[in-house]
């Protein structure tokens, strides 16, 4: 039996991979896909305490944040599509219009 | 024994192919590495006793939302993109902030005690079937929720189509 802790502790990695790849790239679709891999650490955390804990709640929740994220994706890439045609770039340091 | 080595591979792909994913210059290769990581996101879903949600994540994940990303990748021209530098200036912080944000999240899992165990145990979800249980539970008590997602879709659909579409000319 493996422990709760492990699987916890690889949710913890690949969400915390996420955010730094969120923060590091300059490229907007490796960003979403950053929060795509912070969704997934999440995911594991709660399949395996949904398992561990013998309750279905964490499973239900697994299943509105997928949905949750095929929203988040379809809306992010339609607005990297608008921001490609109004600035031709994909890169975040030249997007900078609001800036103070 | 057996069930510790299948969970250290898959742990130590699935960091990896995190890694790799974050770290590639063609965003194109980044997609197919997450695909591949999806895979074994999935495999470690069976691994626990959702066979379910493993269906859905290769459905929903590896099928539709990276289909949708890769499309993106090849409609938007980014062929400047291998030549260029891929990390912004401020890379350091960034990665500062993820490594202390790793180490504060692990010192919090440390003294996590597990809560009395449901009545889900896995004899009853095998003799019902996973998904017959899962679905009756989502149509009975969590049929609010459900229907908040029905309404984020729908409002996910017709904002992609306003966000995308050319404006008109009046």
């Amino acid at each position: 039996m493996v422990p709760l802790n492990w699987y916890i502790l690889l949710g913890t990695v690949v969400f915390t991979i996420g955010v730094t790849g969120f923060l590091m790239r300059r490229n907007v679709i490796i960003m979403l896909i950053s929060i795509e891999l912070m969704l997934n650490g999440v995911n594991i955390n709660l399949v395996s305490l949904s398992h561990y804990l013998q309750d279905l709640r964490g499973q239900i929740l697994t299943f509105f944040v997928i949905s949750v994220a095929a929203a988040e994706a379809a809306i992010g890439l339609a607005i990297i599509i608008a921001l490609f045609r109004n600035k031709a770039t994909a890169h975040v340091d030249e997007v900078q219009e609001m800036k103070g | 024994m057996l069930p510790e080595l299948f969970f250290a591979y898959f742990a130590v792909t699935i960091t990896l192919f995190s890694i790799i994913v974050i770290t590639r210059r063609n965003p194109v290769h980044s997609v197919l590495w997450m695909l591949l990581l999806f895979f074994h996101i999935a495999a470690l879903y069976l691994f626990l006793n959702a066979e379910f949600l493993a269906a859905i994540q290769v459905i929903v994940y590896a099928g539709a939302i990276l289909v949708l990303y890769l499309f993106v990748v090849i409609l938007l021209n980014l062929r400047e993109e291998v030549r260029i530098k891929r990390f912004i200036g401020g890379w350091p912080s960034g990665f500062t902030f993820g490594a202390a944000l790793l180490v504060v999240l692990i010192l919090s899992v440390r003294p996590f005690i597990a809560a009395p165990p449901g009545k889900y145990t896995v004899e009853l979800i095998k003799e019902e079937t996973h998904t017959k249980t899962l679905g009756k539970l989502l149509f009975t008590d969590y049929l609010f929720p459900f229907e908040i997602i029905a309404v984020i879709l729908s409002v996910a659909v017709i904002g992609a189509i306003v966000l995308a579409k050319r404006r008109l000319k009046t």
